[in-house]
């Protein structure tokens, strides 16, 4: 099903067209250097059972997330890794992204923690930028679809008379996800194995922002949304189960009415945006003539 | 190194030929030996009793050992009682002696003893419990005071607040032997009891920010003082670590059912709040010869105390329980959390409507003002 591309930036780039042209070409030579390389895993469209994100009502009253047939409708090429913390340096040192916080503490071969959701988007455009490709952070469905089983549903009943029966089954079910014998830390990229599509740590202990806001649906009696409130001052970041995090946030943690589990670490990978020959070309002919 | 352990040596004999009498005189009472369990669990006991005093004999390990304290994997040089940040909660009633064996293995590096607030005399037993690696000693004292008392090391000096933030204190429980009174006569009877020992810790960083291990305690006693001397912890923990009493660790219990928390802090002050409960009975000094405090929101411990406090949870749901200075609980770690089972009680708390967005027209909440005369 999956396939897998190690592809190595720095030569693909190689092969950037004389229409790349000088101004581009410029940018790209001052960026090589600094091109972390990203082994990339593609994966073909498909569909999945899914709960979106946020939460649903229905007459006023809170409702379990509906569970629907959802995919990605286009290949997906995301990183195989998450980004480590000697890449986010690079951009750092490009003056693209902010310094980490001196006690963040990464070890530079291991994934870059203690970033905000900020950061991540930062991070996306300086790379997208040296790389000449569009890169960003996966939405919450697609994160899902990559993940796989690794996935957590989190669709906990929801009991409108009793709100004390869902944050109970939340705050169990979240507990049961860790492993209180595991190391704590940052580990090295791998300690948490592939998943079936080669992916690595997935629902290890960095969670992963994503691009998707915090949104309130409400459904109507036919469980069709006629109204949302979307948050983007939320986003959700994946890992081993589902959390909503402030975008400026660089460490999560729990505590007073937010009573779950936060997630141990934040971290990112990011995907590829899938470009079509001829839309790759126009691209370059536009930063040809922006030049 | 050497001239501190010489000292504490020479100290140690000092204690020892003190203790001597001690051990002359015999007391002809019924024993009865306690198996400490580990914090935030409480070793069976009779909340009250119509047997006479009898003498309870507790045994206390010291073990200096490395204890990681937050989720970022920080790594500390602790020194415990028991091997748990509280040491155990000793429960023993009014005009029972408390006989306990205090012993430090040759496997640790330091002198330690232990001071009990309960205890009359010699330092509250400091002075005669001194005991080098590969020595145990054995102290009596009369529980004469009734409450929950803070015990701690005390081995002289700086040594004091070191080995305390190190990890070296706990709690002893004075029972009335009638049991707890609402402060009107009614006797009061808890379904569970919790104990909470809240650490304050000094971890030192390097110059990059990140925080420092050490190989042992001695290696990092210089680095650690000159932080706790700025008295801002980088850890405020409940039982040991961030996050120790959450989670799968979390406190449980049932509506309806009285819990009984007993919440100690060897060196520094806190604060208990349940988030969306209260304390029905509060004893804020920890001393069960004062009346309790009722319907409280939040109370206060005393550093160098140790507070009880009795709540009946009424609603189901995940509690809170944290330290009211809110930096430090979400900040630097004083949250637990109580998974509460149990019947929903729409009378107390409702949620009439879901959120939605504002109804148009209703967004201001200030009517406009009406022009009239
Ligand atoms: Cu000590």
């Amino acid at each position: 099903m999956a396939i897998t591309l190690v592809t190595k930036l720095a030569v693909a780039l190689a092969f950037a067209s004389p229409l790349a042209a000088a101004p581009f070409v410029s940018e790209i030579s001052a960026g090589r250097a600094e091109a972390p390389v990203a082994e990339l895993v593609e994966l073909a469209s498909g569909t999945m059972p899914y709960r979106a994100a946020g939460e649903f009502t229905r007459a006023g009253r809170p409702v379990t997330a509906p569970l629907a047939r959802v995919g990605v409708t286009v290949p997906l090429a995301i990183m195989k890794h998450q980004v480590a913390a000697a890449d986010y340096r690079r951009c750092v040192d490009a003056g693209a992204c902010k310094p980490l916080a001196a006690a963040a503490g990464a070890e530079p071969d291991r994934p870059v923690v203690g970033v905000s959701w900020r950061d991540a988007e930062a991070y996306a455009a300086w790379f997208s930028r040296v790389t000449g490709e569009r890169w960003r952070l996966p939405t919450d469905t697609e994160w899902a679809f990559v993940a796989g089983s690794r996935f957590s549903d989190d669709g906990d009943v929801v009991d409108a008379d009793d709100p004390s029966r869902r944050a109970l089954a939340r705050y169990t079910r979240e507990a049961a996800l860790k492993d209180d014998g595991e190391e704590r830390g940052v580990m090295p990229f791998g300690s948490f194995g592939t998943n079936e599509h080669g992916i690595s740590d997935l629902a290890g202990n960095v969670w992963e922002w994503t691009a998707t806001c915090y949104v309130r649906t409400a459904l109507d009696d036919a469980g069709a949304a006629i109204a949302a409130t979307t948050n983007c001052g939320v986003r959700i970041a994946e890992g081993r189960h589902r959390a909503y995090v402030t975008d400026f946030v660089r460490d999560a943690r729990a505590g007073g009415c937010a009573a779950g589990v936060p997630p141990t670490h934040l971290g990112f990978r990011l995907v590829r945006e899938q470009a079509t020959w001829g839309s790759w070309l126009m691209a370059r002919i536009t930063a040809w003539r922006a030049g | 190194m050497m001239t501190r352990r010489t000292a504490l040596a020479g100290a140690a004999i000092a204690a020892l030929m003190l203790a001597t009498p001690a051990f002359a005189q015999k007391l002809d009472l019924p024993r009865q030996k306690i198996n400490l369990v580990a914090p935030p669990f409480v070793h069976a006991h009779e909340q009250a009793t119509k047997a006479g005093p009898k003498i309870v004999e507790f045994r206390l390990v010291i073990e200096e050992k490395e204890m990681v304290i937050d989720e970022q994997g920080t790594k500390f040089q602790a020194m415990t009682f028991n091997g748990s940040m509280p040491g155990p909660m000793m429960v023993v009633h009014e005009g029972d002696y408390v006989e306990f064996t205090l012993v430090n293995p040759d496997t640790n590096t330091m002198a330690h003893n232990i001071d009990l607030h309960a205890a009359t005399g010699a330092g509250g037993g400091g002075e005669l419990t001194m005991v080098n690696p590969g020595e145990q000693v054995v102290l009596r004292f009369k529980a004469t005071r009734t409450g929950a008392f803070v015990y701690h090391c005390a081995p002289g000096g700086p040594m004091i607040p070191w080995h305390v933030v190190s990890g070296m204190s706990g709690t002893i429980m004075v029972l009335p032997r009638e049991g707890l009174k609402d402060g009107n006569g009614k006797p009061l009877r808890y379904d569970r009891i919790y104990y909470v020992g809240e650490h304050d810790l000094y971890v030192p960083r390097d110059d990059k920010g990140n925080f420092k291990s050490y190989p042992s305690a001695g290696d990092a006693y210089t680095d650690t003082v000159e932080v706790m001397r700025k008295l801002t912890p980088t850890h405020v923990v409940f039982n040991g670590s961030v996050g120790a009493l959450t989670g799968k660790n979390a406190m449980e219990a049932k509506v309806g059912e009285n819990v009984l928390i007993v919440h100690s802090q060897a060196n520094r002050d806190s604060r208990p709040h349940i988030i969306g409960g209260h304390g029905d009975y509060v004893w804020e000094t920890g001393k069960f010869s004062n009346r309790p405090e009722t319907g409280l929101e939040t109370w206060f411990v005393r550093g160098g105390s140790a507070a009880v406090a009795m709540y009946k949870f009424r609603q189901p749901g995940v509690f809170a329980y944290v330290n009211h200075n809110l930096i430090e609980a979400v900040e630097l770690g004083a949250v637990a959390h109580f998974k509460v089972e149990g019947q929903w009680d729409d009378d107390l708390m409702t949620q009439v409507k879901a959120p939605e967005p504002i109804a148009p027209g209703k967004q201001s909440a200030v009517a406009t003002p009406a022009h009239g005369h």
